[in-house]
């Protein structure tokens, strides 16, 4: 039995805050399930899948407490950012293997009001493989920067490049009223930052804000009959990698193999999406992610997001929203991925509508990239 | 001279990486290699990842290696890197052919280079805890 082109996203909400110091997590979960369900026109009564992450261990289970949820299938998926991003592809396995009808999945974090270091503060986890890196202090930054480094040494890319991944995603932000910081940049103004871990400055690196989201899906049929026109899921695929024993290729990340294996689930080519939303955590996540996908051959990021290739009006848009770098980023930004690709599916974009968009991919990146990450890769279309 | 205390993150050490450690106490480090299989690996664990097998050897690493790749890390807030920035975070390969993270010093952090030769320094950091940290290589 397939599970693409079988369930659809039935429901979207983004939480409009940046900042939410009146508020908990758990509230801004709440009323971001609020409003996903609302959207779809059901009722919380009708939740039997709970899919959420970024609230501990075992948090799941306080949080379906907090919601009075009583599901019978639930996954509290832990892969980082991405995990939301997963989260659907497994509600859709589920939901067309009929483990459960209709899925939640939510997203709250209080980020920036709580006032948390994500990016550059220290941290062990105490796993095995920290106990020979922590030592060393890693920022989650500098392990990105460890990738960017390595690009440019084999492939020549340079500051600018990066930053006009910066300026691009800011450009579209300035056309988004939620979005945090919407001011235009420039390719200068990202190169002046100060530098935070090289060859990554301030403005290459996504921000911390507070913010929330959810998203509900359920069956084609189901979704057919609800208040707003369906989202299917056509294609998604995962991966993994790590340190590979001491051998692994910095440029090889995780949307090399998730990448084309979503793509040939959904049965597209690279050539039919209409809009890419990649996490953008920082600007180099962005030009290996979109190399690995296959947009481009691997070394040629740099020149491909140059000359507005992925702005609103380019060949390729690149979050429209204005992403982690300029629109919102509580730390795990996989569900904004998601809910995003669903409102320019709907054409309800307004400004930053992307023309004609039928056709999606989303691909989420979790983790640190240059020790451990996952990726997941999602097509999505219109019904 | 009053010992400074130590504040970055220690290693654990634990049964699957006790040699390791151990090794890098009387200054010499020390790979993996599966008996069985012949892989080479790091960072040390009880079962080889290729093979699955437990037999074991350790082989002494020639302790030069080439910079893979580093960052200047200039902001970092946890104790004892908040002191020391900026610092270079890198990744060493190893001429035994693995890839390990580690601290770049005795440069400045603007001459480091990838591709720039490198050979392990001992830098016992308490009395139990001993890391390997590299330093442009002697001639380069």
């Amino acid at each position: 039995v397939s599970i693409w082109g079988r369930t659809a996203i039935a429901g979207a909400f983004e939480h409009p805050t940046r900042f939410a110091p009146d508020k908990t997590a758990y509230q801004l979960h709440a009323e971001s399930a609020r409003g996903a369900l609302e959207d779809a026109g059901l009722g919380v009564r009708d939740v039997d899948g709970f899919f959420t992450s970024g609230v501990g261990p075992i948090g799941i289970l306080s949080l379906a407490g907090h919601l009075n949820l009583r599901p019978r299938y639930v996954d509290s998926q832990a892969i980082g950012g991405s995990s939301f991003v997963s989260h659907c592809l497994h509600a859709a396995a589920a939901i067309a293997a009929g483990l459960c009808e209709v899925a939640l999945v939510t997203y709250g974090s209080t980020a920036a009001s709580e006032r948390f270091a994500i990016g550059t503060g220290g941290g062990f986890g105490g796993d095995p493989p920290d106990n020979f890196e922590s030592p060393f202090g890693p920022t989650i930054v500098g392990s990105y920067a460890l990738v960017a480094q390595r690009h440019m040494h084999e492939y020549g890319t340079t500051s600018e490049q990066l930053a006009e991944i910066a300026v691009t995603m800011r450009r579209h932000a300035s056309l988004n009223p939620e979005a945090k910081y919407r001011e235009p940049i420039t390719v200068e103004d990202v190169l002046a930052s100060r530098m935070i871990s090289s060859p990554l400055h301030l403005l290459d690196c996504c921000m911390i804000s507070d913010g929330a989201g959810a998203l509900v899906l359920t069956s084609l049929e189901r979704a057919r009959d609800l208040r707003r026109p369906p989202v299917v899921i056509l294609g998604g695929a995962e991966a993994l990698r790590h340190a590979e024993v001491g051998t692994r290729d910095l440029i090889d990340v995780a949307a090399a193999q998730s990448g084309p294996l979503a793509l040939e689930r959904a049965g597209i080519r690279h050539a039919d999406v209409d809009v890419c939303l990649v996490y953008d955590s920082y600007t180099i996540t962005v030009l290996v992610t979109l190399e690995a996908l296959g947009f481009c051959r691997r070394g040629e990021g740099g020149a491909f997001v140059g000359g507005g290739r992925i702005g609103l009006g380019g060949a390729l848009p690149v979050n429209p929203d204005g992403g982690g770098l300029s629109s919102n980023h509580p730390g795990m930004r996989g569900i904004f991925l998601v809910i995003e690709a669903v409102r320019q599916l709907r054409g309800a974009c307004g400004p930053r509508q992307v023309a004609g968009a039928g056709l999606a991919l989303v691909h989420g990146t979790g983790g640190m990239l240059g020790q451990r990450h996952s990726g997941v890769t999602l097509v999505v279309g219109k019904a | 001279m009053a010992e400074k205390p130590y504040k970055k993150p220690l290693p654990r050490i634990d049964e699957e990486s006790r040699g390791f450690w151990e090794a890098l106490g009387r200054h010499e480090l020390y790979l993996q290699r599966c008996r069985k299989c012949g892989l080479l690996r790091y960072y040390p664990r009880a079962l080889c990842p290729a093979c699955l097998s437990d037999a074991t050897e350790w082989l002494r690493a020639s302790g030069r290696g080439t910079v893979y790749s580093f960052t200047v890390t200039h902001q970092n807030q946890a104790p004892g890197f908040r002191e020391e920035l900026p610092y270079v975070l890198a990744l060493v390969e190893l001429a035994e052919g693995v890839r390990v993270m580690t601290n770049i010093v005795g440069a400045a952090p603007e001459q480091v280079r990838i591709g720039m030769a490198v050979e392990v320094v001992f830098e016992d950091v308490t009395p139990e805890i001993t890391l390997a940290k590299w330093k442009p290589a002697a001639g380069s």
